[in-house]
């Protein structure tokens, strides 16, 4: 009988995609348990608390991203058709979409404009390289759609995909304060500022608050995906050859 | 079954975004493509379907977990993030906190002249 040699099993289970697939599903499952366990407090954000989780873990056993990334990419490989999907619940809000039709354009418009031009000019100020700066730009987008913007316009997608979690998080901490201070009580322009500016993270948010809320942060961030989509290549575009 | 067919229609749709996206040079994400092509089609058809609707939600409700291989993607720029983490942390929160105040008063505004005119024609 062979005595069954720990260090050759681990050298067999990093190499296949089985481990890292396991640890991504364990990660996240345990973070979302202690999310809902601590009240869905919004600065333990399951996606943050995983992520930072599974760091540790690689960088404890000198793994590389690479490797993680054999199993990961099952996961990834689904942020497009969960982007496609993204056309049911806007559909479902249809009816609400074509009675507020003008102001919802106009603020989506604008709230993607906003959204991308704010954070390029503020860490352009604070002097961020030209890479940072890009892959800032989509941070209020949903992540599917702001990787695929950020690879686009030669920003970095991982790095996108971590600003746009710490973007959510704290459009969802800090919106019910900014909207006592600006006294609004009007829950479609709470949802409206809520879904464009922090994506899903702030769309559950607004669930919490109200259903109606909720539905207009829900159809905001689809609309603003989509308005960011096709508005920020080409503006950047004019802005490059204005340059 | 149910989940299977929708979540082959999300695929089509996907697929057809893709290629569109690259033999038309769209500047536009593939995926994003295909979720107005699918918008576009349930408006047409004037419903949704159960198998899509299942896939959907099954897809949507764990959102969160898709974006945790990308995250992890983060230790790749770790230089990055320490080097430059004044001008990102001040970014991401000057311009969270502005883009929700504009948006908000731009949503007031608009829908406030949008029913004023409403009621000068009723």
């Amino acid at each position: 009988m062979v005595e069954p040699d720990l260090a050759a099993i681990w050298v067999y289970l990093s190499a296949t995609p089985l481990l890292g697939l396991t640890i991504t599903l364990l990660a996240y499952s345990t973070a979302h348990r202690l999310y809902i366990y601590a009240g869905s407090n919004p600065l333990l954000n399951p996606v943050l608390t995983s992520v930072v989780a599974l760091i540790v873990l690689l960088v404890f056993t000198d793994t590389p991203y690479e490797t993680y990334f054999e199993g990961g990419q099952f996961v990834h490989f689904l942020l497009g058709p969960a982007t496609v999907a993204l056309a049911i619940p806007l559909y479902q809000q249809c009816s609400k979409l074509r009675r507020l039709f003008l102001p919802v354009a106009i603020t989506i418009i604008s709230g993607a404009i906003i959204g991308a031009f704010s954070s390029i000019g503020i860490a352009w100020f604070m002097g961020a390289s030209v890479q940072t700066q890009l892959s800032l730009a989509p941070k209020s987008v949903t992540a599917p759609v702001a990787m695929g913007i950020s690879e686009q316009i030669g920003g970095l997608p991982s790095l996108t995909a971590v600003l746009v979690v710490v973007t959510g998080i704290i459009g969802a901490v800090v919106g019910s304060k900014l909207f006592e201070l600006m006294r609004i009580t009007d829950d479609s322009v709470k949802g409206m500022a809520m879904g464009i500016t922090a994506h899903g993270i702030g769309t559950a948010r607004a669930f919490q608050v109200s259903p109606e809320m909720g539905a207009f942060s829900g159809l905001a961030m689809a609309l603003s995906a989509f308005a960011t989509a096709i508005i920020l290549p080409w503006l950047l575009n004019l802005v490059g050859l204005l340059r | 079954m149910n989940f299977l067919n929708g979540i082959t229609l999300l695929l089509i749709y996907q697929l057809v975004g893709e290629t569109s996206v690259l033999l038309l040079r769209i500047p536009v994400p593939g995926p994003v493509l295909g979720m107005v092509m699918l918008f576009l089609t349930l408006a047409l058809r004037g419903r949704s379907s159960t198998s899509l609707d299942s896939a959907s939600s099954a897809l949507l409700s764990h959102l969160s977990l898709l974006f945790v291989p990308a995250g992890v993607g983060m230790m790749v720029h770790f230089d990055r993030i320490i080097h430059e983490w004044i001008p990102i942390s001040i970014a991401l929160i000057l311009s969270t906190v502005i883009t929700m105040a504009t948006t908000a008063i731009i949503m007031l505004a608009a829908s406030r002249l949008l029913s004023k005119k409403v009621q000068k024609d009723g």
